[in-house]
């Protein structure tokens, strides 16, 4: 049921439109009843192949042997794929931006790093043949130790869960070991403060289930072409994907997608297209890689789970004065595009509140877990739920009804954000009212005069006189990659990862650190490790696309 | 494997077809007779999105043998429409009940048998029939709202 409230905002709306605020039919729908929309699965072949991969049964383990001998050997079996049949077996999603190091393999050659990690994948006639000769493989595995909470794995000594990033911090910029927001002076701000509010939020993973699982399906094609039928969200991302790991022009593959059976997020990853397509130009024929219920619950990347310090500063009429930030967001055991979930997230910081002191410490932390990645609004849905108790919270200590505490603090247009642009278009204080209304809620005079049109600018507009800043979680070594520079920037060598000044982060508010539970599975040996050698410089390799995408990145508008 | 010559009606043809042993309904009705509207969505009967009707009953595809409706009559959701839409697509389309898309099939035939035995279902019987289609899309009520529509235009025209 919508309601349009239009006396809001009357005099900033044309009413005169052709298609918003009436029904429309979707263009797809005739095709959805029917059953005749084609998904990825619904092209026939003769000759069909079928992948299944053979994954680890640990969290973290060393590969010594990879067995494929009575495999090869067992009825239906077209052939057998490895690490090494990956013309180029590491990538990062975002490399396609230029943002973030190669961390993650097709196959993995060497170790794992999580629960149901592929190192191998068998191609067979039927898809019960190749099930059968999954179970043939045999991988000889050194089961290391594990780390699944995020605050376990940036402990000193704690398994290294990437050896690409070796303090199992995600490098920002090729400079801090997280992603930082300083905006005026909290530590300032918390000793005029009124009231003090400090919160621990946990969220947990979520997958995004789909009705219909990820997969694709390739098939040789004239002209040296392969054809790629894919259920994935972004094609041109997908395309990028697989012509960077199978190092061909994305000229000679033929994406088809664009009938998705449902996504929400969950199908960006690009882990099916480029072993179908491998998988097609090593046999000649046509291959479906796609996951099974248990696959896409198990190793499908679900919406990472974060974890928030927060405290606030409040005034006694209830103004927040300060906020102060300590995130831990589990990317898994690699980057997918979690680092980017971060930089969104911190961008939306403290939340839709004027509040001119803020502070936050985000760290995107490698675990043992299933790699994360994109879900409905990833970066800020967690840091919302957070934000969001914690007002209650405030409200609560503040003595005020926490609509009435919100209508206070949000941004009014032209107020300056954290982020240092001025709010417009600003709706909170409206959607506050009418929620108040349908709740039955009594505001006070104030809280029911209030409007996002009047009181901001002026005073709020202006940048604090002061920003206290610091050099905490610095590293050396890493190089920033063209996101960062403001207009992109020329091409240059892939940044080395060296071993990072040992940093521990503090927690917004150390004496919760008391409360949290335990970790049921990683306890720091008595002796850290030896630190781990950094990997071998990278040659100068060609960037992919490296300013392709370069309008989703922002940084044309910095 | 030895293969067994399967002779059934779908959607009112008579089809044939080779089926081997322990292939079930859903692969044998997409690879073995091109039929696609029935999806798979989990392989293991907990998802609906595969349910086809057998001799008038809702049956998971997934879970059915191919070899078991031999003889037997198979609706499917490509053979709903006949010559024009059914009311139940109508209905569909009418009120926004499909978004993906990908349960539809599915859904179409769980609705069809609920209004084939009672015209006039109430809210509960529509929930109650489509108990075992799961939609990650819509949140059901759309779907509901499509199904009751069509009881309620039969019953005016």
């Amino acid at each position: 049921m919508i309601e349009f409230r239009k006396e809001f905002f009357a005099n900033e709306r044309d009413d005169n439109l052709n298609e918003i605020g009436k029904p429309t039919r979707r263009q797809d729908i005739l095709g959805h009843v029917t059953g005749r929309s084609p998904y990825f699965d619904d092209h026939l072949f003769e000759g069909l192949l079928h992948i299944r991969c053979v994954r680890s049964p640990h969290h973290h383990a060393r590969i010594r042997r990879i067995d494929v001998s009575a495999a090869e050997k067992m009825p239906g079996v077209v052939r057998v794929l490895l690490g090494k049949d990956v013309p180029l077996n590491l990538n990062t999603l975002l490399s396609l931006l230029d943002f973030g190091l190669d961390d993650e393999p097709v196959l993995s050659t060497t170790k794992v790093a999580y629960k149901g990690e592929p190192v191998a994948a068998i191609i067979a006639e039927s898809e019960a043949q190749a099930r059968a000769a999954v179970l043939a493989v045999k991988v000889d595995w050194e089961v290391l130790p594990h780390v699944l909470d995020v605050e376990d794995a940036v402990k000193p000594g704690a398994p290294v869960v990437c050896d690409v990033y070796p303090s199992n911090k995600f490098i920002y910029h090729g400079k801090f070991d997280h992603q930082k927001l300083r905006y005026g002076d909290v530590e300032e701000a918390f000793a005029r403060a009124d009231h003090i509010v400090e919160g621990r939020y946990q969220m947990s993973p979520i997958e995004q289930a789909p009705m219909e699982t990820c997969g694709a399906i390739a098939a040789p094609e004239v002209n040296d072409r392969f054809v790629c039928f894919t259920s994935t969200q972004g094609l041109f991302f997908s395309l990028g994907t697989a012509a960077k790991l199978l190092t061909m022009p994305s000229s000679r593959l033929h994406f088809v997608g664009g009938t998705v059976g449902g996504g929400f997020g969950g199908k960006v990853d690009s882990m099916h297209e480029p072993l179908a397509i491998l998988g097609a130009m090593l046999t000649g024929r046509p291959c479906k890689y796609a996951w099974d219920r248990e696959e896409e619950m198990q190793v499908g990347a679900p919406r990472g789970a974060e974890r928030w310090y927060i405290k606030d500063g409040i005034a006694r009429d209830g103004r927040i004065l300060a906020r102060k930030f300590t995130g831990y967001f589990d990317s898994g055991a690699y980057t997918r595009l979690s680092s980017y979930a971060i930089i969104k997230g911190v961008g939306h910081l403290p939340g839709p509140y004027t509040i001119p002191n803020v502070y936050a410490d985000v760290f995107c932390v490698y675990t043992n877990r299933t790699p994360a990645t994109a879900m409905r609004g990833f970066g800020i849905t967690g840091v919302d739920f957070a934000i969001e108790a914690h007002m209650d919270k405030g409200a609560e200590m503040a003595g005020l009804n926490p609509i009435d505490f919100r209508i206070l603090n949000s941004y009014r247009d032209g107020d300056m954000k954290a982020h240092r642009r001025l709010a417009k278009n600003c709706a909170l204080v409206e959607c506050c009212q009418v929620v108040a209304e349908k709740g039955g809620v009594v505001l006070t005079q104030a809280s029911r005069a209030a409007t996002s049109l009047l009181d901001g600018g002026g005073e709020r507009a202006r940048l604090p006189s002061r920003t206290a800043t610091d050099q905490n979680g610095i590293v050396s070594g890493f190089k920033g990659g063209n996101y960062a520079k403001k207009g992109g920037g020329a091409s240059g060598p892939q940044p080395v990862a060296l071993p990072i000044a040992a940093s521990a982060p503090t927690p917004a508010s150390a004496s919760l650190a008391s409360v949290r539970p335990a970790s049921p599975t990683y306890q720091p040996a008595a002796t850290p490790p030896p630190a781990p050698q950094p990997p071998a410089p990278a040659a100068d390799t060609a960037r992919h696309g490296a300013l392709r995408f370069s309008s989703l990145s922002g940084f044309r508008r910095r | 494997m030895a293969k067994k010559p399967v002779t059934f009606i779908l959607n009112g043809s008579e089809r044939a077809a080779f089926a081997e042993e322990g292939l079930n309904l859903l692969e044998f009705l997409r690879r073995g007779i091109g039929d696609l509207s029935p999806k798979y969505g989990c392989g293991q009967g907990t998802c609906g999105a595969c349910t086809v009707i057998i001799d008038g009953e809702t049956h998971l595809s997934c879970l059915t043998m191919a070899v078991a409706i031999e003889g037997r009559k198979v609706e499917t959701a490509s053979g709903l429409a006949n010559g024009k839409v059914h009311p139940l697509q109508e209905a569909f389309m009418e009120h926004f009940a499909a978004q993906c898309g990908y349960c539809t099939p599915g859904m179409l035939m769980s609705a069809k048998v609920l209004l084939d035995r009672n015209p006039a279902p109430t809210r509960a019987d529509v929930i109650e029939a489509i108990s075992g289609n799961l939609c990650r899309c819509t949140g059901y009520e759309p779907i509901i709202d499509a199904i009751l529509a069509t009881a309620n235009m039969r019953r005016l025209a």
